[in-house]
């Protein structure tokens, strides 16, 4: 599934990994279109699989017309030597039928390639909030044990609020709990897989609803900064994160003048 | 969600569906179903026999203007016919996957090999392919050509109104070409290239992201019109791509009228009920 831009292989090995989940609002994707464009990051190689809508563009952090031309696939793994970090933009919807394969092609990727961390960027459907997630913070966190053995009592201390579990029968006490992640695609299989296989990953998500989502993903960007420090913060200001120019016209072509 | 008049509506995202969990609850006659229809949707290329493919130019179209354009300005009699694909979708009129060979005029992927130049492969499609069926098609038709010495030209029709650009576009510039290159294409493209936040998407997409994963010299043509059919001025702005074509084998630089029409259905606004 993975194939490197060089004959060679990149080594993963003691990197941060970061990843979107396609998902309500596309957060996780703007997030992540964030981080590789105010980083520069370079590209390494494509995910190149059946899963995901084909789709293809020029490249969609070009700064000047010398890198204006270069084609940019559905899936891509960007990274960074400097920072040992490497980041998946995945740019297109996963074709339903194969949500399953998708997830297992990802999560045995993640552990083949040896992630000392892995950090999913993700969202929830604002309006399925019960009373409590109404009120405060709609940032959440869920981390599996081997994430918690990594990170200890880390993000508890950050004040980070983990994501609240439900009843499996909502009415009867004592009910089983289970995670819930409406809007969340692929993020709820992700996290019960890299359980199961001893992957530390831990899911970071916003509650939203349709919309301009750009402040959301600055929002859950700004949030998993304070934790991974990707960009410097001096003064407790927030970090200045890099517009890609692939965002321009996100509502649409120029309007005719003569409409007015 | 709840609206202020306390109607309870349906939230659509645009990323996810609902329920995704439910596909891991499947037990084996679900299996055994979801299999069956991956068979039936299938993507077979069938190659007619006694044909031995040895590629190194491959050019495809898609849609119609970009099919007859092929047809009027290249393809004649110097061409054979050698294979077509055969696959099944919701938009097929036949309920199976049909095997034989398609009839003139019928929606279709079709495979012509130039008779003087046997090293040419050009592709004319015509028929819907499923979002799920593109790879499938791609990989298969790649599988059977060699991946070092080829060089891939794609042509595509696309809708004006899904090209983005800050300004309006008036109608005099319409229709126009765009391109995009993969990495190994090294020279240059005969038009613009197509700027952010532009995309492309269906076959053109799936062949070129093929051929930047694989290191294939590609580049795609990508015509933008207001015109539904066949048009010969969308034909017309084509022509570019024809300096790079003239050089494999003998082009008709100026097919008459005629041919052109023949090609180019006339497509009638319908009847008025009240005339």
């Amino acid at each position: 599934m993975f194939v490197s831009v060089e004959c060679s292989p990149p080594s993963f090995k003691d990197f941060t990994f970061i990843m979107p989940a396609v998902s309500v609002g596309n957060v996780g994707q703007l997030a992540v279109d964030l981080v590789v464009s105010t980083l520069n990051m370079c590209r390494v190689g494509y995910l190149h699989t059946d899963c995901l809508i084909p789709m293809a563009g020029n490249n969609p952090y070009t700064t000047t017309a010398e890198n204006d031309n270069g084609l940019n696939t559905s899936a891509e793994v960007f990274s960074s030597m400097d920072l040992k970090l490497a980041v998946l933009q995945i740019r297109s919807p996963i074709i339903q039928t194969k949500s399953k394969k998708f997830r297992q092609l990802l999560v045995s990727w993640i552990k083949t390639s040896g992630f000392s961390k892995t950090v999913v960027l993700s969202s929830s459907h604002a309006y399925q909030r019960d009373d409590q997630q109404l009120l405060g913070t709609s940032l959440r966190y869920m981390q599996t044990p081997s994430m918690q053995k990594e990170t200890g009592d880390c993000l508890k201390e950050m004040n980070w609020k983990e994501m609240e579990t439900i009843s499996a029968f909502p009415g009867v006490s004592d009910s089983v709990q289970r995670v819930y992640m409406p809007g969340g695609g692929i993020t709820k299989g992700l996290f019960t897989a890299s359980c199961a296989m001893d992957i530390p990953l831990a899911v970071v998500l916003i509650f939203c609803s349709e919309g301009d989502n750009i402040p959301d993903a600055i929002c859950l960007l700004n949030h998993m900064n304070t934790w991974l420090h990707l960009v410097d913060t001096p003064n407790q200001t927030q970090p200045k994160w890099r517009i890609p120019a692939s965002w321009r016209l996100l509502f649409g072509s120029g309007l005719p003048p003569a409409l007015f | 969600m709840a609206t202020f008049f306390g109607e309870v509506l349906s939230v659509y995202s645009r990323a996810v569906e609902e329920d995704e969990d439910e596909l891991d609850d499947e037990n084996e006659e679900d299996e055994q179903i979801h299999r069956e229809i991956e068979e039936k949707r299938e993507v077979h290329i069938e190659w007619y026999p006694e044909v031995r493919l040895q590629c190194s130019e491959l050019i495809i179209a898609v849609g119609p203007n970009a099919t007859v354009f092929l047809s009027a300005y290249v393809l004649a009699e110097s061409w054979d016919a050698v294979g077509h694909v055969s696959l099944w979708n919701e938009k097929s009129r036949c309920t199976s996957r049909q095997t034989s060979a398609p009839l003139p005029g019928e929606p279709a992927c079709r495979f012509y090999r130039h008779r003087d130049n046997p090293s040419v492969l050009m592709c004319q499609s015509t028929c819907y392919i499923a979002e799920d069926q593109l790879f499938q098609w791609t990989d298969k038709l790649f599988g059977y050509l060699p991946n070092r010495g080829l060089n891939v030209m794609v042509l595509s029709d696309s809708p004006v109104a899904e090209y983005k650009t800050p300004g309006y576009l008036y109608g005099s510039a319409v229709p126009f070409l765009r391109s995009l290159k993969s990495s190994a294409f090294k020279n240059e493209a005969l038009c613009p290239a197509l700027e952010q936040p532009n995309i492309i998407t269906g076959l053109p997409a799936a062949v070129l992201s093929h051929c930047q994963v694989h290191q294939i010299p590609a580049v795609l043509y990508q015509c933008y019109t207001d015109v539904i059919g066949p048009d010969t001025v969308t034909m017309e702005t084509y022509r570019p791509a024809i300096t790079s074509l003239s050089k494999l084998f003998k082009l008709e630089l100026c097919p008459s009228t005629d041919v052109l029409r023949k090609f180019a259905k006339v497509s009638e606004a319908q009847s008025n009920l009240y005339t």
